[in-house]
């Protein structure tokens, strides 16, 4: 997902025995769904595993703006361009909340950051492939923005208060982007024979890699088990891409287009649409960043920041020397 | 100093050209600006440029609107945006210059938004209804644009060394462009006397005082007496307007069948 690799320091499931008498009083607070707020006490894991897991939807969301941003100065109509304006907009606003989220875990979003800029934290795989044409701006509102909604609204009950409340503002404003996506494909479906291939092709591209945005297989989510039991996470990783096929499959018939995938049928029995295998080694390869637009990506962030660097100073210098002027 | 442009047009097409140049150098600004997302100093100024833009793209999409109105032919604004050759387009030369550094992109908007604004509080007194409307609800936008790219030149200029220097050369490159915002030609003057337009002489005193004081706080040095360029609003601009509405218009015009 958004965060799609979270060390939790742990693997398998948690044992109550070997808690501490905090951990295990913390424990079932968590199991009685009381929301843990910044000033409780927690595990020194759980706070860890949090802000890696906020950050890695924060710096999503930041490099998120790029793939879409690419279509700003090309959106065809002027209201497709303030709409796709808006959307990145709310994006960046996103990434705020978030980092300020994690501020409250007591780290502080430069050393956030830095990480990012560094390389070493992560960002959601899927910003690592190319915007080609106008249909991908559909496909990323319909598939990736409906993809986070699938991940996010149970986290909007998730044990950490800051992170559950940014994420019920955050669904609301994904959920218009994903309508907002679908409308995009709705009219080329409609449209000319080149429009409807646009909207094939994007959806060729997208497909697959939206479905890796939940992360590896529950059998390889070594994490996974810990995050469920402090609930940070509600779901494990299949379960959600289940119901995002089983959403989206129907919407890609109702617009006439075809999924990329030969082996992709309806189970009558279980009631769920069945996908082929999913290629986890394009998966690890784009997170170890050999995607084809990673260096693109981190490569416009470094440099926005390191560009940035004069003006950031500048407006600290101006403040220090109005507060003196104040101050005398 | 009065351009002659415009002197044989009729009343219609005169009102149809004030209000392209009204949309235009909207909705060229705001395309300028939107080139920042993703890319901004500091994620508060992606939101804050993008906020801009969007302003700019709406303010542009109404008076483009109502060109389209007067004018009569059936065009709306997005047939007015996506189907116009440079030669057809009105905005003035400042706005179309590039982006540059921060301070080039601030500094420009600031000399743009100390003009807008003035312009602006006429047109909501405008005789006619449909100006004052879209100009009544674009004042509180600019009012909050002026403040902003105001505050920035101060912080900007009354910031480093570095920065200091930045924004004085920003100021210096794009001198020679404010000139033509308030310079009245027949079309600026057939609409002050239909009661339609902007009087552009208090537009350029309450420029030229907003921008002493900006950067008198910036520890800015106002330029000296220079050579005006003048051209964009008789449609005669830069050589970067040709690659704006290249990127721009790109979709509408390579797929002219299809709707978006
Ligand atoms: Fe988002
Ligand atoms: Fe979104």
């Amino acid at each position: 997902m958004y965060s799609q690799l979270v060390d939790t320091g742990a693997k398998g499931k948690p044992s109550r025995e070997g808690m501490s008498p905090e951990e295990a009083a913390f424990q079932d607070r968590i199991d009685q769904d009381i929301t843990v707020e910044p000033r409780d006490w927690m595990p020194e894991q759980y706070r860890k595993t949090l802000i890696r897991q906020i950050s890695q939807h924060a710096h999503s969301e930041i490099v998120g703006m790029l793939p879409e941003g690419n279509w700003i100065s090309r959106a065809p109509s002027l209201r497709r361009k303030l709409i796709l304006l808006a959307k990145v907009q709310d994006e960046a606003g996103h990434g705020l909340y978030l980092y300020s989220a994690a501020e409250t875990l007591g780290v502080d979003r430069q050393e956030l950051l830095d990480a990012l800029h560094s390389g070493k934290a992560k960002y959601s795989s899927i910003f690592n492939y190319p915007t080609l044409t106008w249909a991908d701006i559909g496909a990323i509102g319909w598939l990736v923005d409906g993809a986070a909604i699938m991940n996010q609204i149970p986290l909007c009950r998730c044990s950490y208060g800051p992170y559950a409340r940014a994420m019920v503002r955050i669904c609301k404003e994904e959920s218009f982007h994903q309508r907002q996506g679908y409308e995009i494909m709705l009219e080329l479906c409609r449209g000319t024979e080149e429009q409807k291939r646009m909207a094939q092709d994007a959806l060729n591209r997208w497909w697959w890699p939206s479905l890796m945005m939940f992360g590896p297989p529950d059998g390889e989510s070594v994490h996974t088990q810990q995050s469920m039991a402090w609930k940070i996470k509600r779901h494990t990783n299949d379960e959600l891409r289940q119901r995002f096929i089983d959403q989206t499959v129907p919407q890609a018939h109702y617009l006439g287009l075809t999924l990329p995938d030969p082996e992709l049928r309806y189970d009558e029995e279980s009631g769920h649409w069945q996908i082929g295998e999913i290629d986890w080694s394009e998966f690890w390869r784009v997170i170890q960043g050999d995607g084809p637009c990673n260096r693109e990506r981190l490569g416009a962030r470094v440099r926005a920041y390191e560009e940035g660097a004069w003006v950031r100073e500048a407006a600290r210098v101006h403040a220090e020397k109005q507060a003196a002027r104040r101050a005398a | 100093m009065a351009v002659t442009g415009g002197a044989a047009m009729s009343d219609a097409s005169k009102q149809f050209e004030y209000l392209l140049r009204l949309g235009d150098n909207a909705l060229v600004l705001g395309q300028r600006l939107s080139a920042w997302v993703g890319h901004a100093p500091v994620l508060e100024e992606e939101m804050a440029t993008a906020n801009v833009a969007l302003d700019l793209i709406g303010q542009a999409k109404s008076w483009l609107d109502l060109a389209g109105q007067v004018e009569g032919e059936g065009r709306d604004a997005d047939w007015l945006a996506y189907h116009r050759d440079a030669w057809d387009y009105r905005n003035a030369l400042l706005v179309e210059q590039p982006n540059g550094d921060y301070a080039m992109t601030i500094m420009r908007q600031f000399l743009f938004d100390a003009f807008h604004l003035p312009l602006l509080e006429q047109l909501a007194a405008s005789g006619d209804e449909r100006v004052r409307d879209i100009a009544a609800k674009s004042v509180k936008e600019v009012r909050y644009h002026l403040r902003r790219s105001s505050e920035w030149v101060i912080r900007l200029g009354d910031g480093t060394e570095e920065s200091h220097r930045r924004t004085q050369a920003a100021l210096d490159e794009l001198w020679r462009f404010t000139g033509e915002l308030m310079a009245a030609d027949a079309v600026d003057q057939a609409m002050v006397e239909q009661g339609l337009g902007a009087d552009l002489e208090p537009v350029a005193d309450a420029w030229r005082q907003r921008v002493d004081q900006v950067l008198e706080a910036a520890t800015l040095e106002r330029p000296g007496e220079q050579w005006m360029q003048q051209g964009g609003k008789q449609g005669r601009h830069s050589e970067h307007l040709g690659y704006i509405l290249a990127e721009m218009q790109f979709l509408p015009r390579a797929y002219p069948d299809a709707r978006w």
